[in-house]
């Protein structure tokens, strides 16, 4: 049985604990929000953060996190107004917004870990993350005011 | 973001208003929504629209039935329906904004729901060929107007006063000389009393008047929902007791299964069932591939069983499909006579007499769209009724191919419309979601189809192949007096009729046949080619190869006589007039051509546009240089000029974009911007990366790592975006498809400015680092 710890609730899984995580988030708890779109780490889709780390979930076992804290776009605050993702609505970020989550976790991270990054450090940063509507000048836009206050 | 004009002017709606009387069709019945009312109103003929579009021709046509998009509840809530599926255009927030807009509602106080599939009931619902806003902003208009009439009669009976002395402000009726004032969910139960206002007595909002429309103010529905991982996509949809299944299918197009087996993939753990899916002969249409599906109880389970599956395969007619020798087939046909499709003086004659020939032979690759959500589908199918959630862009053909494909009655099958991670035309192909019905049937339970990323990249309908050469002829003063382009690709019509080996009409049109250039003698050719592969619609389809072959060969002109690249394209388009090729039945993205010419005023108008604001000409660094172009298509008009950074290894860098578009009258500036921007980085990903290989029928591509599109550290630093403000008659054409095909050209042209070196195929790849 592992034991990990999702968006502050304990949760277990007894199957198999090569499962990929992402698998688990969706089909398992049910937290659709955390994105499947190559299942090699090669998009970031499936960004989540663990232990204050962005990581694939796409690529990341279950047993891989067994004790540790996994944050999903659900979990990232109670109301949906953590700064990321008020900058993203104020800069009308999304097209067809199926790789934001992932992009929006990837941003919290960034910002935990630089909290005023630099423009090509945003770029550097985000650019493990695909967007294939090409929101990328208002992602960048929106980290960049995520950082300097919403 | 920059925008020339005034968006909050969106002029001439008054005029372009004409309301004739209409035959009425039965009136279908409402949505039934708790505690609303709602309302009846004359289905529209497309004679009562001032100008005439293509919409009427499209399956099931238009419906302007308020009954079935609007109601409102005792709560004051208004509910309207978008009925075209939301991949990224911002089109389930433009439409209802539409008729919320002319009933006076308050954005905030309105609620979207989204159709299932259902054309009889709501006209037709394919969401491609970037016609919504073109074939639904008067009937959406309409809707709106008469929901507000009937709350305002409601309110004038209410108070005994004439219904001229009352009007619908934000939300509520308002009687001005006594003050009184009532809430639309105070008049909703009277209001559905009301008898429908006739079309012809209609008043439409005066556009200054206009809160919403034009002004680009309105997030879209879904962007609290996209932002906090609730919004609700195909792959999101989960059903009590269903499965996970993902499918091994034939590796080449056509191919069969020969024998599996199952041990192995059994025993994964999760893994609970693996079974035969139906494939279909080749050309197959929109029917499944085939193959052997994995059933478990999550998708994770199915993969790795999948992966433990013993397949053999048959190939079939495709398998030796090649794209190295391929290609060799396409350049020696367009070297060759072909199909005369637009002849105009003696093309053949003038080049033999010209004092100089220039030649480009363009080259451009199989492409797949990548959408970031994956086809997938869940389906439900008990008995003889059958459910679907899925991330379509055809909701009605959808519901007749899963009809025809289970062999029940359409009126048995339901289909739910989810948000769409992506479309670029691959989910106007339902195979994913007849394969979930197959499957569900089979099971009898709910299952959901996953396809991974290789699946998609391995068994799409991919964007054509094409070589277009073009000859141009030159008089000894420089002035082009012939010019022959011959087009070589397979047919999308291939995936629907074995055999073919021409492009259809609406392949030529995309900017073969239609090109718009002032020159004496044209002709314009189709040779032979035949499919190996599924083709399919990609975001601006055949604009691609057309746009990138012509603006190239534009370049390649002022190359040759030592002019500038702006002023060659305005000389080549000619006098602002009207074109008529001479093509018979020319396509004009299905709208008819007194709405729609091929007007050289706002071809030439998007050029002088973007090269002001856009600064052609300006100074730029070493290693920089600037390339523009433009392309008309689904009746827009749009000019780019990127400038490019080529470093001394060949790397390459976008440092700037800009774009012109002319999409006529508007709905949203703010997502036609962002439509714009995105095209900007789908073009440069086509351009810098983008190619789908075949070799023995195999594509030999598998995931982002290898078929490769832009991400944030090469995408341009900016994209400026220009909307030229519409003329009063100007009829609204397409958006989210015509930025793409001049971003390609715009950018090899920049890059021959940059550095002498002329790149005529794609992708560009490795060719800089010569």
């Amino acid at each position: 049985m592992i034991k990990v710890k999702i968006n502050g609730q304990e949760q277990s899984w007894d199957g198999d604990p090569d499962l990929p995580l992402l698998w688990f988030l969706r089909d398992e708890a049910g937290l659709t929000g955390t994105k499947y779109g190559c299942g090699q780490a090669l998009c970031g889709s499936c960004t989540v953060i663990v232990d204050k780390q962005a990581v694939r979930a796409c690529i990341t076992s279950v047993n891989d996190v067994a004790g540790r804290e996994v944050t999903t776009i659900e979990g990232l605050h109670p109301n949906g107004d953590h700064p990321v993702q008020k900058a993203w609505r104020q800069v009308n970020v999304p097209q067809c917004g199926f790789c934001q989550a992932g992009q929006i976790m990837q941003a919290a991270a960034l910002l935990m870990d630089n909290p005023k990054p630099s423009h090509d450090q945003i770029r550097e940063a985000m650019s493990g993350n695909i967007c294939r509507c090409g929101c990328y000048q208002r992602i960048e836009n929106a980290v960049h005011l995520a950082s300097t206050g919403v | 973001m920059n925008f020339i004009d005034n968006p909050r002017k969106v002029r001439g709606f008054e005029k372009h208003i004409k309301v004739e009387k209409v035959t009425r069709r039965s009136i279908l019945k409402g949505l039934g929504v708790t505690g609303g009312f709602v309302l009846a109103a004359p289905v529209m003929s497309r004679q009562a629209l001032a100008y005439e579009t293509g919409a009427g021709k499209m399956p099931h046509g238009v419906v302007v039935d308020p009954r079935v998009f609007v109601s409102v509840g005792a709560d004051g809530i208004v509910t309207i329906v978008g009925h075209r599926s939301e991949m990224g255009t911002g089109v389930r927030t433009s439409l209802p904004l539409i008729v919320a807009e002319e009933m006076e509602a308050d954005w905030s106080r309105v609620k979207v729901r989204q159709a299932h599939g259902d054309e009889v009931k709501f006209g037709n619902q394919d969401t491609d060929g970037s016609r919504s806003t073109r074939h639904y902003l008067i009937p959406m208009r309409q809707i709106g107007a008469s929901a507000r009439t009937m709350l305002e009669q409601a309110a004038a009976k209410r108070w005994g006063v004439p219904a001229t002395e009352v009007k619908a402000v934000n939300h509520e009726v308002v009687h001005s000389a006594s003050g009184r004032k009532l809430g639309f969910g105070e008049l909703a139960a009277d209001a559905a009393k009301e008898s429908v206002p006739s079309i012809e007595g209609l008043k439409l909002k005066d556009p200054k008047n206009f809160r919403y429309l034009g002004k680009g103010e309105i997030g879209i529905v879904d962007l609290h929902d996209i932002t906090t991982g609730k919004a609700q996509y195909g792959a999101d949809v989960r059903l009590p007791g269903m499965k996970y299944a993902v499918i091994a299918r034939p590796p080449v197009t056509g191919g069969k299964l020969v024998k599996f087996e199952p041990e192995e993939a059994l025993k994964i753990p999760g893994v609970e069932k693996v079974m035969q899916v139906r494939g279909w002969p080749w050309p197959s249409k929109f029917q499944p591939l085939g193959g052997v599906a994995v059933i478990a109880r999550n998708t994770g389970a199915a993969i790795k069983g999948r992966d433990a599956l013993k397949l053999t395969w048959d190939d079939g007619p495709n398998g030796k499909y090649d794209s190295v020798a391929y290609r060799k087939e396409l350049e020696e046909a367009s070297r060759k006579p072909g199909l005369v499709l637009r002849k105009e003086g003696d093309a053949d004659a003038a080049l033999k007499s010209a004092d100089k020939v220039i030649v480009g032979e363009y080259y451009l690759p199989h492409l797949a769209h990548v959408a970031m959500e994956p086809p997938v589908a869940v389906a439900d199918v008990k008995g003889d009724k059958a459910e679907i959630w899925a991330p379509v862009q055809s909701p009605g053909g959808t519901r007749e191919d899963v009809a025809k494909t289970l062999g029940i009655p359409e009126a048995n099958v339901t289909v739910n419309v989810t948000l769409l991670g992506g479309g670029f035309g691959r989910k106007s192909k339902c195979d994913f979601a007849l394969e979930a019905a197959l499957l569900s049937k089979e099971l009898g339970a709910p299952v959901k189809v996953q396809w991974t990323r290789e699946d998609d990249i391995h068994n799409g309908f991919l964007h054509t192949v094409s070589v277009e050469r073009i000859e141009a002829g030159l008089d000894k003063s420089g002035k082009v007096i012939a010019w022959r382009h011959r087009s070589v690709a397979p047919s999308i019509a291939s995936t629907f009729a074995a055999g073919t080996v021409h492009q259809a009409p609406f392949e030529i049109g995309m900017g073969l046949v239609d090109m718009p250039f002032e020159i004496a003698n044209i002709s314009c050719e189709n040779p032979e080619a035949a499919a190996f592969t599924r083709i399919g619609w990609f975001r601006a389809v055949s604009n691609i190869p057309r746009a990138f072959a012509v603006q190239s060969m534009v370049g390649e002109i002022a190359q040759a006589t030592g002019r500038d690249q702006k002023d060659m394209l305005l000389e080549l388009i000619g006098s602002p007039r009207i074109v008529k090729p001479n093509v018979k039945d020319l396509w004009n993205y299905g709208e008819p051509q007194d709405s729609y010419p091929i007007d050289t005023a706002r071809l030439r108008k998007v050029v002088e546009l973007v090269a002001e604001k856009g600064e052609w000409g300006r100074k730029v660094p070493k290693g920089h240089g600037l390339g523009i172009a433009v392309h008309r298509s689904f009746v827009s008009y749009i000019a780019t000029i990127v400038e490019v950074a080529v470093d001394d290894k060949g790397k390459l860098t976008v440092p700037r974009v800009d774009t012109a578009i002319d999409c006529g009258t508007y709905v949203n500036p703010e997502r036609i911007a962002s439509q714009i921007e995105g095209a900007a980085i789908m073009g440069l990903s086509l351009a810098k990366y983008g190619e789908i290989t075949f070799k023995d029928g195999k594509v030999q591509q598998k995931n982002f790592d290898d078929f490769q599109v832009v991400r944030m550290d090469d995408s341009p630093v900016v994209t400026n975006v220009y909307i030229v403000p519409p003329g009063p008659d100007t009829p609204p054409s397409g958006v989210g498809e015509p930025g793409v095909p001049p971003f390609a050209p715009a950018l090899i042209n920049a890059i021959f400015a940059a550095t002498g070196k002329r790149i005529r195929a794609l992708p560009i790849g490795k060719q800089l680092e010569a």
